[in-house]
C-alpha cells in the first residue's frame, strides 16, 4: 500500500494545488512534495536490500488485455524513488519566485504540473507491470510538455514540441514491442503483462531481436544517446533550469532505468547480441558529447549536452554486462541527479543576476558573488569527475569495467574525463574570473534561501564522494541478483 | 417458382430497430400537423425520447439473447433470416444510439448563434436572394432534420445486423440519403455545404452502384443473397472463383467508402468541412460504427473462408488510409479538414483491427479477439470525435464558426476549459495513454500482430508517430501561440452542447482508465452468428 500513497501522494497534491486560491497554492504544493519525502524515506525504511521485489502490490486492472495494476520496489527502483522525491522539492523551492516571472505561467501551474510529473515518474520506477510502466512512461510527457512550453526563454514553444514528438515518436516504437511481448505471452498460453510472466518465458532469439530494438530506440531517445540526442540541448536551454533538473534529473533516468529492467531483465540474448553496437554508440555520446558541450555558448546549452556525455557513461556501464560495469551505471545515475542538479540550479541563479546565459557576455562574477561561483566550481568539478566528490566513484567502476570489456573501449572513455576537465574550468574561467563585464550590474551573491536549496546537493556530493557505501549496499545485492538471472558470471561486485 | 411464405417478425428483438423508424415516420407527421412555434420541442422530444427508449430496448433484448447461449455465438436470426440480432449488432446498436443522442443535443443547440439553430432558416432559398434574408429576418428554422436524423439512425443499425446483402444495401441507402441531406443544410457558408452535399451525393451514389453489382456477382456466384449461403459456397468451392473475387472486391468498394478508406476518402474533407458540425460530429461517428459493424460481419460470416483473398487487400488499404490520412491532415489549414483527415488515419488503425481475424481455436483462453477489439475502437472514435466537433462549434469570432487552425491561436489563454479539453480529445485521437485512444489502439494493434500482420503494425507505428505530430501542433498553437488579432472567442453553449462535451470527454477519461468494463462487454458481445 505503501507504493500507491507514494505515488497518490503528489497526484493529489497537483489536483489540489490546481485549484487552491494562488496565494497558498506554492505553500500547499510544497507540502504535499515535503509528504511525499517522508513517504520516500518510509519506503526506503521499510526495504532490505537483497530480497528482490519487495512491497508488492498487484491487482487486475484490464483483465481482457491481461493487465496489472502491479508495484514494487528493487534495488534499482528505490534508489530513482528517493531521487525522485528529494529533488522535487528542490525543484519547487528553486522555481518559488522564477515561476512567477512575467511570461511565464504562474507559479500555481507549475507547482501542479511538477507534482503531476514527480507522481507519473515515481510510478514509472515502481511499476512491475509493462503495460502500466508503458502508460505512466507516457504520461511523463504532458506535464513534462507543458513545464517546458509554459515556463522559460522565448521559443520554449517550438522546443516543448520538438520535445513531446521525440519522445512520442520512441513511446510508439516501444508500443510496437509492449504489444509483442503480450503476443508472446499469449502464444505461450498466459496473456499477460506481469514482468514476473513475462521473464518466465522462454523467447526465441529472432523475436527477442525485434523487441529489443522498439525498447532501445525508445529508452535511446529518452536516456538521450547519440544520434537521437538533438531534443535534449533544446530543451535545456528554452526552458526553466527547474525544468531541466526533472527532465535531466529525472526523466531522463527512465531511459537507463529501462535498459537495466526491459532490455536486460526480459531480453538477455539480444541484448548481448546488441552489445557492440550500444556500446559504440555509447563511446559516441560520451566523446561527441563532451566536444559540442566545450564549444557551446549558451551555458544552459552547455549542461545539457554535458549529460549527453554522462548518459554514455551510463549506457556503457550497463551494456558491459559487468558486476562492475552494472554498480557504477546505476551508482552513476544517482550521482549524476545530484551534480547536474546542482549545475542547473547554480547556473539558473547566475543567469537571473546577469540576465543573458551566454558565456561571452559574462566575466568576473567570482569577485562580487564568491558563493555562486563556488557552488558553480564544485558542481563544474563534479561533472568533470573530481576524486573526493562522489562521480568520480562512479565513473572510475565504468571505467574499470569498460577495460574489462576491451581495452579499447576503456581507453576512448577515459579520454571523456579530460574534455570534462576541460569544459568545465574553461567554462568557469570565462564566466567567473577575467575582469568585470562593462555596463553590467555587479552580480549580488546568493541569498540564504537559494544556499540552503544548493547546500543539500552538495553534502550529498562530498557524503558519497568519500562514503558511498550506503548506496553501494543497495546496488550490488541488486546487481548481483540481475546478472545471476540472465545468466551472467559473476567476477566480484566492487568492495 | 416457390411460394411466398409471409416471414415472422420478432419484435421483441426488434424492438429498438422498429422505435427508431416509428419516431423518425412520426416525425414527419409531426411536421404536417404541428404549429411552427411548437414543432422544435416536439421534435426534439419525440428524438430524445424515441432514443432512449430504443436504448432501453437494446438492453432488455441483450438481457434476453443471453438465454440463447450456444457457445461463443449468441442471438437471433430475425424476419426470414434478413437481420441478426447478435452481440456485436446489439453493442453497434447501443454505440449507435448513445452517439445519436449525443448527435440530437448537438443538432438541438440554438445558444451558440443567437437564438436559432445551425441549420439554415429555409433550405430552398437561393443562397443570397431575398427570400433567404426574408428567413433569416423571421428567425425561422428547419425542424425536418429531427425526422431525417432518425432515419439515418434507422439506417445506421440497420446496415451492421443485416444479414443478407440486399437488407445490407437497403441500410446503407436508408443511412446515406438522409445524410447527405442533412449535409447540405448549413446556415452559415451555405455554397460551401451545398457543394459539399453535392458531392456527397454524387460519390455515395456511385459507391451504392458499386455496391449493387458486387452483390449481383456475389449472387452469381453462390446462388444466394444470404450470408451463411455464400459463406457454405466459398467453403465447398462451387461456382466462379472470378465472380466471388470481383464481387468481393466490387462490394467492398462501396463498404470502404462509406468509412472514408483511401482510396475512397477524396469526399471525407469537403463534407466534413462543408456539413453543419452538428452534423459532421454525428456522421462522423455513427457512420464510421456502423459501416465498420457492416465490414466486419460481410467478411467475417459471408467471406470468412474465403480470408487469404482479402486479407492482404485490407493490408494495403490500411497501410494506405493510416498513411495518406496521417501526412494529409498536417498540411491541413481547417480544423475540421483537419479532423477529417485524422479519422481518415483512423480507419486506417480500425481496419488494423478487422484484419487481425483468427479462428478461435488460435486464440489463447483471454487472448483478446478481433471483433471485441474493433468494437471498442469505435467505442472510443465515436465518442471522442463527436466531443471534438461539439468543442469546434464553439469557437467562433463575427461570421460564425470560426475554423481556420491559425485563429486559434491563444484559445489556451481566452478559454482555459475549451482548450484542454480539446486538447485532451486530441490526446485521445493520438492514442496518449490514460485516454481511451490509446486502450483502441493497443486493442487493435495486439489482434493484428497475433495474426501475423505485423508489417501492418510496424507501419501503423509510423503513421501514429506522423498522426502524433498533427494533433501536438494543434495544441501548441492553442496554448503557445501568439493570437492573431483579437483572438478566438468562445461562444458559451446551453446545457444541450455542454452535456455532450463533458460525456464525451468522461467516456474517453473512464474508458482510457478503466477500460475493462467496455472490452468486457464487447467480449460478451462475442461473435457473429451465422
Amino acid at each position: 500500500m505503501i507504493l500507491t500513497v507514494l505515488i497518490l501522494l503528489p497526484l493529489v497534491g497537483a489536483l489540489v494545488t490546481a485549484f487552491v486560491p494562488a496565494a497558498v497554492a506554492r505553500l500547499v504544493g510544497l507540502g504535499f512534495a515535503a509528504a511525499t519525502l517522508v513517504a520516500g524515506i518510509v519506503v526506503a525504511a521499510q526495504y532490505n536490500a537483497g530480497d528482490g521485489m519487495q512491497l508488492t502490490e498487484t491487482r487486475t486492472w484490464i483483465e481482457s488485455l491481461g493487465v496489472h495494476y502491479a508495484l514494487g520496489v528493487d534495488g534499482l527502483g528505490l534508489l530513482m524513488v528517493l531521487l525522485t522525491v528529494v529533488l522535487v522539492p528542490i525543484v519547487l523551492l528553486a522555481g518559488w519566485h522564477e515561476s512567477e516571472a512575467p511570461g511565464n505561467n504562474g507559479a500555481k501551474a507549475f507547482f501542479a504540473w511538477t507534482l503531476a510529473l514527480e507522481a507519473m515518474s515515481l510510478a514509472v520506477f515502481t511499476a512491475t507491470d509493462v503495460l502500466l510502466f508503458y502508460v505512466v512512461f507516457e504520461a511523463t510527457l504532458i506535464p513534462a510538455y507543458f513545464l517546458i512550453g509554459g515556463f522559460g526563454r522565448a521559443g520554449r514553444g517550438r522546443a516543448a514540441t520538438k520535445f513531446l514528438i521525440y519522445q512520442l515518436a520512441g513511446g510508439l516504437i516501444m508500443l510496437a514491442s509492449v504489444i509483442g511481448l503480450y503476443v508472446v505471452s499469449a502464444n505461450a498460453g498466459n496473456p499477460s503483462f506481469l514482468i514476473s510472466d513475462l521473464a518466465a518465458l522462454d523467447i526465441d532469439e529472432t523475436t527477442q531481436r525485434w523487441l529489443f530494438v522498439g525498447f532501445f530506440i525508445a529508452f535511446a531517445i529518452k536516456a538521450p544517446m547519440f544520434p537521437v540526442h538533438t531534443w535534449l540541448a533544446d530543451t535545456t536551454e528554452k526552458a526553466t533550469t527547474g525544468t531541466s533538473v526533472l527532465l535531466v534529473c529525472i526523466l531522463d533516468k527512465i531511459g537507463t532505468f529501462g535498459m537495466l529492467r526491459f532490455c536486460l531483465g526480459l531480453l538477455p540474448d539480444a541484448s548481448q547480441w546488441a552489445t557492440p553496437v550500444v556500446i559504440v554508440l555509447a563511446l559516441i555520446s560520451i566523446i561527441y558529447g563532451a566536444l559540442v558541450a566545450i564549444g557551446q555558448d549558451d551555458v544552459l546549452r552547455l549542461i545539457g549536452l554535458t549529460s549527453l556525455s554522462h548518459f554514455g557513461f551510463i549506457v556503457l556501464g550497463i551494456f558491459v554486462f559487468s558486476s562492475n560495469g552494472s554498480s557504477g551505471a546505476i551508482l552513476y545515475m544517482v550521482n549524476h541527479g545530484i551534480a547536474t542538479a546542482l549545475m542547473f540550479l547554480v547556473a539558473g541563479f547566475l543567469i537571473r543576476r546577469t540576465g543573458t546565459a551566454s558565456i561571452r557576455e559574462m566575466g568576473g562574477v567570482e569577485k562580487a558573488a564568491p558563493l555562486l561561483a563556488g557552488f558553480f566550481l564544485v558542481g563544474g568539478l563534479a561533472a568533470a569527475g573530481l576524486p573526493g566528490l562522489s562521480p568520480f566513484v562512479s565513473e572510475m567502476l565504468v571505467i574499470i569495467a569498460a577495460f574489462e570489456h576491451h581495452w579499447l573501449a576503456g581507453s576512448v572513455a577515459v579520454l571523456a574525463i579530460v574534455l570534462a576537465a576541460f569544459y568545465a574550468l574553461w567554462m568557469y574561467q570565462r564566466t567567473m574570473t577575467g575582469p568585470d563585464r562593462v555596463g553590467m550590474a555587479p552580480v549580488a551573491d546568493l541569498d540564504r534561501r537559494e544556499v540552503g536549496i544548493l547546500a543539500p546537493l552538495l553534502l550529498a556530493l562530498l557524503l558519497f564522494g568519500f562514503y558511498p557505501m550506503p548506496l553501494l549496499d543497495v546496488i550490488n545485492p541488486f546487481v548481483h541478483e540481475s546478472l545471476a538471472s540472465v545468466g551472467i558470471g559473476q567476477e566480484g561486485g566492487p568492495q | 417458382m416457390t411460394e411466398f411464405v409471409k416471414p415472422s417478425v420478432e419484435y421483441f428483438e426488434l424492438w429498438p430497430l422498429l422505435a427508431v423508424f416509428g419516431v423518425a415516420c412520426l416525425g414527419v407527421v409531426v411536421e404536417a400537423f404541428l404549429p411552427r412555434s411548437i414543432r422544435y420541442t416536439a421534435q426534439v422530444v419525440l428524438a430524445l425520447g424515441g432514443l432512449v427508449l430504443a436504448l432501453v430496448g437494446v438492453v432488455l433484448v441483450a438481457q434476453r439473447v443471453q438465454t440463447y447461449d450456444d457457445g461463443a455465438a449468441r442471438g437471433v436470426l430475425a424476419v426470414g433470416g434478413t437481420i441478426a440480432v447478435d452481440g456485436p449488432s446489439l453493442f453497434i446498436w447501443g454505440l449507435v444510439l448513445a452517439l445519436a443522442i449525443a448527435g440530437v443535443l448537438l443538432f438541438a443547440e440554438r445558444h451558440l448563434d443567437g437564438g436559432v439553430s445551425a441549420f439554415a432558416g429555409q433550405a430552398a432559398a437561393v443562397p443570397g436572394t431575398d427570400a433567404e434574408t426574408a428567413s433569416i429576418a423571421a428567425n425561422r428554422e428547419h425542424t425536418e432534420v429531427y425526422p431525417l436524423m432518425m432515419f439515418a439512425v434507422f439506417g445506421m443499425m440497420l446496415f451492421p445486423a443485416a444479414n443478407d446483402l440486399l437488407t445490407m444495401f437497403v441500410g446503407l441507402e436508408v443511412l446515406s440519403l438522409p445524410l447527405y441531406l442533412l449535409s447540405g443544410l448549413a446556415r452559415r457558408r451555405r455554397l460551401l455545404s451545398q457543394e459539399a452535399a453535392l458531392k456527397y451525393f454524387l460519390l455515395g451514389a456511385f459507391s451504392s452502384g458499386f455496391f449493387l453489382y458486387g452483390a449481383a456477382l456475389l449472387y452469381g456466384f453462390a446462388g444466394a443473397l444470404d450470408f451463411a449461403s455464400i459463406n457454405e459456397a466459398v467453403r465447398n468451392d462451387v461456382g466462379s472463383q472470378s465472380l466471388l473475387l470481383i464481387g468481393t472486391g466490387l462490394l467492398s468498394v462501396g463498404l470502404l467508402f462509406k468509412v472514408g478508406a483511401v482510396p475512397f476518402q477524396a469526399w471525407t474533407p469537403d463534407v466534413y468541412q462543408g456539413a453543419p458540425t452538428p452534423v459532421t460530429a454525428f456522421m462522423a461517428a455513427g457512420t464510421k460504427v456502423a459501416a465498420f459493424g457492416a465490414i466486419m460481419r460481410l467478411f467475417y460470416v459471408a467471406l470468412g473462408a474465403d480470408r487469404w483473398s482479402w486479407q492482404p487487400m485490407l493490408w494495403i488499404i490500411a497501410v494506405l488510409s493510416m498513411f495518406v490520412g496521417a501526412v494529409l491532415a498536417i498540411t491541413q489549414t481547417d480544423i475540421k479538414r483537419l479532423l477529417a483527415y485524422s479519422s481518415v488515419a483512423h480507419t486506417g488503425f480500425i481496419l488494423t483491427g478487422v484484419l487481425g481475424l483468427q479462428a478461435a481455436d488460435q486464440l489463447a483462453v483471454g487472448e483478446i479477439s478481433s471483433v471485441q477489439a474493433v468494437l471498442f475502437y469505435l467505442a472510443t472514435y465515436g465518442f471522442a470525435t463527436i466531443g471534438a466537433f461539439a468543442v469546434v462549434s464553439l469557437v467562433r469570432d463575427g461570421a460564425g464558426e470560426t475554423t481556420a487552425i491559425d485563429r486559434w491561436a491563444g484559445l489556451g489563454k481566452e478559454s482555459p476549459v475549451v482548450a484542454a479539453v480539446f486538447a485532451f480529445f486530441l490526446l485521445a485521437m493520438a492514442g496518449i495513454p490514460l485516454t481511451s485512444g490509446f486502450v483502441g489502439k493497443l486493442a487493435v494493434f495486439s489482434v493484428a500482430l497475433a495474426a501475423g500482420a505485423w508489417p501492418v503494425v510496424v507501419a501503423a507505428v509510423i503513421a501514429s508517430i506522423i498522426a502524433a505530430f498533427l494533433y501536438v501542433r494543434v495544441i501548441k498553437v492553442m496554448y503557445f501561440d501568439k493570437p492573431i488579432g483579437d483572438g478566438p472567442s468562445v461562444a458559451y453553449p446551453s446545457v444541450l452542447t455542454a452535456t455532450t462535451i463533458a460525456v464525451g470527454a468522461a467516456i474517453t477519461l473512464v474508458l482510457g482508465v478503466l477500460p475493462g468494463p467496455v472490452l468486457d462487454l464487447a467480449a460478451v458481445a462475442g461473435e457473429f452468428i451465422r
